[in-house]
């Protein structure tokens, strides 16, 4: 056996550190490649919905997203991060939220504005205030609002299947997607955003392994029942009912995989109700009174500005402390 | 509450909020049985093993001292008297490095053989009465030995305008790696509860309650025998959370009061005792034996044979490793306590003391520290926080010196238990910078 004696240990002498001296296996590297792999059943379904090609889309994004990351590193001669996982998710996400056979040079500057104005400014990891992938998304609509509202036709399309969004469908047409359709995901829409299966799936082994928290998500949906369940009784015909607007758009994927950011989202239970209650709130609110059909990328920017003022209102009472 | 009783003993399911479960790692000691180390070749006695004030030495250079003679003096009302360990003669008493980490004035003392002794009269535990148990738990030097080694006859004379009605005892060892209590509980069960009577005796209860782990099934099992018999101590088996063990969360889990933040557990008409401590009580009335002996656990992956040893205090821990047949190769850092608390020594003539626990030998790997990442503001930490604070926030305040703000969030609430930083993914430094603070922002008070 390996052995060494207690005085040559001395020699070597002992490592001093502050306790806790263990630590829970889990890390923020490992949550990082968690929500990667959470993400595969997203992007399969972007290929099976719209072809190999959107590989390329969110490679692109991807690639850019670290390039732009070590290049802001190097330059601030800073640590090198890019190994944390954290700028290849960004550039997955934003991947995920564009339309299908977007421009390969639309996809490299909103990386790197992404990583560059929504990440790096702030000092990095864990100091920006908003969602970088959903900054580089509002990004590349205000730039370009032609290629970034031109939707594909879905691989697997029946007739009954426009090129238009749901969204857009029921909006400016009154138009209800088929539920089926919407939950598989055959319908046009943003690459990974289309197909409620695949999100649920990856959405919910994050919640089970605790790596996203379940409030948030749930707070969102419960909200969206109420809020659009409300528009919806007062009339049917006017206001499309809370399981379309469920599985519509960016909802669901914006619920699991956008609001449950750790860093822009708050950090108490109580806060985390709060946050998802308000952005279904605001969802509603774009998507029935607002000029576009869609708006959970707006309403999760808001409620980012909002969160440390909701971190602030619901910090956890101390235990023994008066009531 | 979810409360239920079970052949004898209730069991809790939800027993506080927030805690962790770091892997238990028990199994390296829990089936090896108490074992009395031999006599080191040096004695080296602390005169601060307790809180409160420094011991006073009534002894010089060179002279001769006897197994169980008072060695130095209690001074004030928190402060514990010291006696030695062997029969020997003083070597010497200068400033050696302590288990608090930093040096402290001991007694080094070289032991040499011989039969005689100076213990108290043993005293009948049917007749003796509250005061004479206090007064022998005082001048036996008795010290709490759950960790912060609080004169143990100061908790058990409470003010007169506090009424106490519940005796708890620690039993719950919730730290990983050590199995010390567990050991005591297997092998010294009717000492144990005998103790554990004559501190009911001298807080003048009726009611005692043991809370233990539902980790340790043969501890519980073997008690539950014990208690049949005993209707005024409850056997509670908790569910296994660190910190468990801390005061306020076992008189949660227990008997659901809530211990006002910066109260003591006996404003909620409680006090809280160790199972060694127990055991002393019974070998200081009994026996008549002071506080000489400190029992701990040897573990860790570091340490080649891990054991549950029974050691005079002042023994040098390079000795007991020894006595553990050396270190591995890849042992890294020594520990004072659990993983999750303990202090860290960096030189190995450090002493036990009293209130020594365990000493640990971590390996590289289980303490290696990634560089760590910036907060990423997941709330784990407040996930896990038993006394509910924003401990990030509280790191981050200290860090940047707004100590005031730290204080008006609560930190001087934190009780450094280690279960935020053990949870943090990113792996910040959060109990170091609310040490920090807490430093600060006491000195704020006052001032």
């Amino acid at each position: 056996m390996e052995q060494q004696t207690v005085e040559s240990l001395q020699e070597k002498r002992l490592k001093l550190g502050s306790s806790p001296h263990i630590k829970s296996p889990f890390t923020t590297e490992k949550a990082m490649y968690y929500v990667i792999i959470a993400l595969i059943p997203c992007i399969i379904s972007s290929v099976i919905f719209f072809g190999f090609y959107q590989l390329v889309v969110i490679g692109t994004c991807c690639v850019f997203s670290v390039a732009t990351e070590y290049v802001i590193k190097k330059l601030r001669k800073q640590k090198i991060t890019i190994m944390d996982g954290s700028a290849f998710l960004t550039g997955l996400l934003l991947g995920l939220i564009l339309p299908p056979n977007y421009p390969l040079s639309h996809c490299a500057l909103g990386s790197i504005f992404a990583i560059g104005i929504g990440k790096e400014i702030f000092g990095g990891l864990g100091f920006n205030i908003f969602n970088p992938a959903l900054v580089g998304r509002a990004f590349l609509q205000a730039s370009f609002p032609v290629e970034t509202t031109t939707w594909v036709k879905p691989k697997l399309a029946v007739d009954t299947v426009t090129s238009a969004t749901p969204l857009a469908q029921f909006k400016f047409e009154k138009v209800i997607a088929d539920v089926s359709h919407l939950f598989f995901g055959n319908v046009s829409g943003s690459l990974g955003e289309t197909s409620a299966l695949a999100i649920l799936i990856g959405g919910l082994f994050l919640i089970i392994i605790r790596v996203a928290n379940w409030e948030i998500p749930l707070s969102m949906i419960i909200g969206m029942v109420c809020f659009q369940g409300i528009l919806w009784v007062i009339d049917p015909t006017k206001y499309a009912n809370p399981l379309f607007h469920i599985l519509s758009g960016g909802f669901l994927f914006g619920a699991f995989f956008m609001a449950t950011d750790w860093v822009t989202s708050p950090i108490t239970k109580k806060g985390m109700w709060l946050y998802g209650i308000a952005i279904s709130l605001l969802i509603v609110v774009i998507r029935n009174f607002g000029g576009l059909p869609e708006g959970v990328m707006y309403a999760i920017l808001l409620m980012n500005a909002a969160t440390p003022l909701i971190n602030r209102y619901t910090i956890p009472k101390i235990f023994g402390e008066a009531k | 509450m979810k409360m239920e009783v079970m052949n004898g003993f209730v069991v809790v399911k939800d027993t506080f909020k927030g805690g962790v479960h770091p892997k238990e790692w028990k199994e390296l000691t829990e089936s090896k049985p108490l074992e009395i180390m031999p006599l080191p070749k040096e004695i080296i006695l602390p005169l601060q093993q307790h809180l409160g004030n420094e011991a006073v030495p009534i002894v010089k250079k060179k002279d001769k001292v006897v197994l169980g003679q008072i060695v130095a003096q209690p001074v004030g009302y928190i402060s514990a008297p010291i006696h030695s360990p062997v029969n020997g003669v003083v070597k010497d008493i200068k400033s050696v490095p302590s288990p608090f980490g930093f040096p402290k004035k001991s007694i080094i003392i070289t032991p040499e053989d011989s039969e005689t002794k100076q213990f108290f009269e043993p005293l009948d535990p049917y007749t003796i009465t509250s005061e004479q148990i206090i007064e022998r738990v005082k001048e036996a030097g008795i010290v709490g030995m759950g960790g912060a080694s609080f004169p143990t006859f100061v908790k058990l004379t409470p003010p007169k305008d506090k009424q106490i009605d519940t005796l708890i005892i620690n039993a719950c060892e919730c730290e990983p790696y050590l199995t010390r209590d567990y050991r005591i509980i297997l092998e010294r069960t009717d000492e144990f509860l005998a103790g554990v009577k004559l501190i009911m005796k001298a807080l003048k209860v009726e009611k005692a309650i043991i809370g233990i782990e539902d980790n340790k099934p043969k501890a519980i099992e073997i008690l539950n025998k014990y208690l049949l018999s005993e209707p005024s101590i409850k056997l509670y088996v908790l569910k296994t959370r660190y910190p468990q063990g801390a005061e306020k969360m076992l008189i949660y889990a227990t008997l659901r009061r809530v211990v006002p933040a910066g109260k003591l557990p006996l404003d909620v008409g409680v006090v809280v005792q160790n199972v060694a401590t127990s055991l002393s009580v019974y070998q200081a009335v009994v026996e008549g034996k002071p506080q000489i002996e400190a029992i701990l656990t040897v573990s860790g992956k570091g340490v080649v044979e891990p054991k549950n040893l029974i050691v005079k205090i002042g023994t040098p821990i390079q000795e007991i490793l020894n006595y553990c047949s050396g270190l591995k190769q890849d042992a890294s850092r020594i520990i004072f306590g659990g993983p999750m608390m303990g202090v860290p020594v960096f030189d190995l003539r450090t002493p036990v003391i009293k209130a020594t626990s365990g000493i640990l030998v971590l390996t590289e790997k289980e303490t290696r520290r990634g560089e760590s990442l910036n907060c990423v503001r997941c709330g784990k930490c407040i996930e896990v926080c038993p006394i509910n604070l924003y401990p990030t926030k509280l790191a981050r305040l200290s860090e940047f010196g707004k100590f005031e703000e730290a204080l008006k969030l609560g930190i001087m609430n934190c009780m450094e238990c280690g279960t935020c930083q053990y949870n943090c993914p990113s792996d910040v430094p959060i109990v170091h910078f609310v040490r920090i603070g807490k430093n600060k922002a006491k000195n704020l008070k006052i001032s």
